[in-house]
């Protein structure tokens, strides 16, 4: 595991009366490339204006490097940051704009303009150095701002949202770029998003934020297959959660009794289960086996089929279990046109112990 | 669509008896400057430039002219600063009393002309100030300081609020930042303040005429040949004092609507 760069240490952040950031804890590693997420007002954004020393944190302590950073004006920090508008200067042109950190740091002009040639070759846009920046397309403002940023060599990169105003296509060729040069240069970036996509595609570790909170911290398989709580499980998308109580536990088996039935539940981690209590599980749409015929034995539920949502090779179906909630469930195209299902027709649901996950209480 | 067509007919109509009323009396006063008769009347004379070259020849017409331009210059930069602090401030910070404190730079123009004119004067009179070049300025500053911030209020409005973070995330102090993000950005309001307050100061008799005392500027001077005698002079003077004023707020205008024309066509 390689050293810790930044440290937040109960962090806290109001404003006035609101609570943005509540006692947060996490460390982010040397070369590692984290991203936040979370829905809009989760508290995000102020977590990496709180790097950037845009914002100061109301309690607790904001290290780099061993070094408290909560009062260090931005300018004098060596964190730069891609805003989500960009933010470039308009009045400068392209290569004026990615002179500009290396201006306020005193290199002198021939030195500077070399370095921001060199980067905006690097970044592919070296034809349009001398381009006004309004006349830039999305892409080349997008890499304008990057150059600006990486051209005075930090440790740490900031990212806010920089891929939300770009269309699709782009965004794949925009992300395959950052994944690219953070592996290149070994820096840490640090990527705040909403994009689910986004965060999974590039990030090695992921931090999902809710109201302030940490909800989970996490690598993007672990987050996506075994979800710590229910807002996770919500957040990261198709999953269905099953509520119930505790009826007994053996081994690394636990009985989850509901109104949809009894379910065995394979658990190990966080939460253990206490026989009585209140508990709810998450199976994954797309781990559900789905059949037309009752299967002998296991963890299964009869639905009715709802609506179909097709999106390419995979197919989400919308199911209603007996109690009227909604059960979600993805299969390839091409099983699915094997099946011969009927809208309102019956079909059983079907999973194995280890396939669902044990979240507890919450 | 046929009373579509006369709607248009109609505006059109309006707008040039809008634009015959502003412009008629300077056309006129333009005409009469290069009029050999005495008084303005209709058949014209011949042609002349008697009128220019006698004020050529009166000193007290350069005297005005050069204590007009001194303070003109002046003001426009004193109150193009002013103009900048203030709107930089309503801009960058939030604090209690904004509201006040919005109200009251944005007072002065609405005071009457004359009542801010005899305080001027009673108040230059008590400090010792009164009749020199000095009151000038600072009356019209306090006049015009208003429409520079404005000016440059409108412009920081239509600024990407992260573009100042974003320098001190590179490296740049708040002064730094400043010099070179903002007042860059504000660059076209800056000019077409400074050319705007120029000229309301350059056209400004009121409070001039007030407290110049032997410090006359060119709108008293016009006064005071006017007074005397009818005099073609006077449209002489008026073809100067318009042409410089006109080319001023066209200056500021021209400024102001290329800079929104650009970046309005690469938004698109």
């Amino acid at each position: 595991m390689a050293d810790a760069l930044v440290e937040f240490d109960s962090v806290v952040k109001r404003f006035g009366d609101f609570t943005a950031v509540e006692t947060m804890n996490f460390t982010i590693d040397e070369g590692e490339f984290i991203a936040i997420m979370g829905p809009s007002g989760c508290g995000k954004t102020t977590t990496l204006r709180m790097l950037a020393g845009l914002e100061e944190p109301s309690e607790g302590e904001i290290r780099m490097q061993g070094r408290v950073m909560n009062h260090l004006p931005p300018h004098e920090r060596d964190t730069p940051m891609v805003w989500q508008s960009l933010a470039l200067f308009p009045f400068l042109n392209a290569r004026e704009n990615v002179e500009f950190g290396l201006e306020m740091r005193g290199v002198d002009a021939a030195a500077r303009t070399k370095k921001a040639l060199e980067w905006l070759d690097r970044l592919e846009i070296s034809e349009f150095a001398e381009r006004d920046i309004n006349s830039l397309s999305g892409g080349q403002k997008q890499r304008v701002a990057l150059a600006r940023s990486l051209v005075t060599e930090p440790k740490i990169l900031l990212l806010d949202e920089p891929l939300s105003a770009l269309d699709a296509n782009l965004v794949i060729r925009m992300q395959s770029m950052l994944t690219r040069l953070q592996r290149e240069l070994g820096i840490t970036f640090v990527y705040v998003t909403h994009s689910q996509s986004e965060a999974f595609a590039m990030a090695d570790r992921v931090v999902i934020m809710s109201r302030g909170h940490i909800a989970q911290i996490g690598m993007p398989r672990d987050i996506y297959r075994a979800p710590e709580n229910r807002f996770v499980a919500e957040f990261v998308g198709r999953n269905n959660i099953i509520s119930g109580t505790v009826k007994s536990t053996s081994g690394k088996m636990v009985t989850i009794a509901g109104s949809l039935g009894q379910f065995k539940v394979a658990f190990g981690g966080a939460h253990q289960p206490v026989v009585g209590d209140a508990a709810s599980f998450v199976i994954a749409a797309d781990l559900v086996h789905l059949s037309t015929t009752k299967p002998k034995a296991g963890n299964m539920i009869e639905c009715s089929l709802i609506s179909e949502e097709f999106i390419g090779s995979v197919v989400t179906l919308f199911l209603e279990a007996p109690d009227g909630s909604e059960f979600k469930v993805q299969i390839q195209e091409r099983e699915l046109s094997d099946m011969d299902l009927k809208h309102m027709g019956r079909v059983f649901v079907s999973w194995a112990s280890d396939r669902a996950h044990f979240i507890g209480a919450c | 669509m046929k009373s579509n067509r006369m709607l248009k007919w109609f505006l059109y109509g309006y707008l040039a008896l809008v634009l015959i009323f502003i412009f008629a009396p300077i056309i006129f006063s333009v005409i009469f400057s290069f009029n050999s008769d005495r008084f303005p009347t209709i058949p014209l004379g011949s042609f002349t430039l008697k009128w220019y070259e006698t004020i050529w020849q009166d000193p007290d017409v350069w005297e005005a002219a050069r204590t007009s331009l001194i303070v003109s210059f002046s003001v426009a930069t004193i109150a193009t600063l002013l103009g900048f602090a203030t709107a930089y401030t309503d801009y960058r910070y939030r604090f209690k009393l904004k509201p006040l404190y919005l109200a009251l730079i944005l007072l002065p123009p609405t005071i009457p002309l004359i009542i801010m004119a005899l305080a001027m004067l009673a108040w230059f009179a008590k400090i010792g100030l009164a009749g020199t070049v000095t009151s000038i300025i600072i009356a019209h500053s306090v006049l015009t300081a208003p429409f520079a911030m404005a000016i440059i209020r409108l412009r920081l409005s239509q600024m990407d609020a992260t573009l100042e973070a974003a320098a001190w995330n590179l490296g740049a102090d708040q002064w730094r930042a400043l010099r070179r993000v903002i007042v860059p950005f504000c660059r076209p309001a800056i000019v077409s303040s400074f050319c705007l307050t120029a000229a309301v100061s350059f056209d400004e008799f009121a409070i001039a005429w007030f407290i110049s005392g032997l410090n006359k500027t060119i709108p008293v001077i016009i006064l005071e040949i006017v007074t005397g005698n009818i005099d073609p002079q006077v449209n002489a003077i008026g073809s100067f004092v318009f042409l410089t004023s006109i080319t001023l707020v066209v200056i500021a205008q021209v400024v102001l609507m290329t800079r929104d024309k650009k970046e309005k066509v690469n938004h698109g």
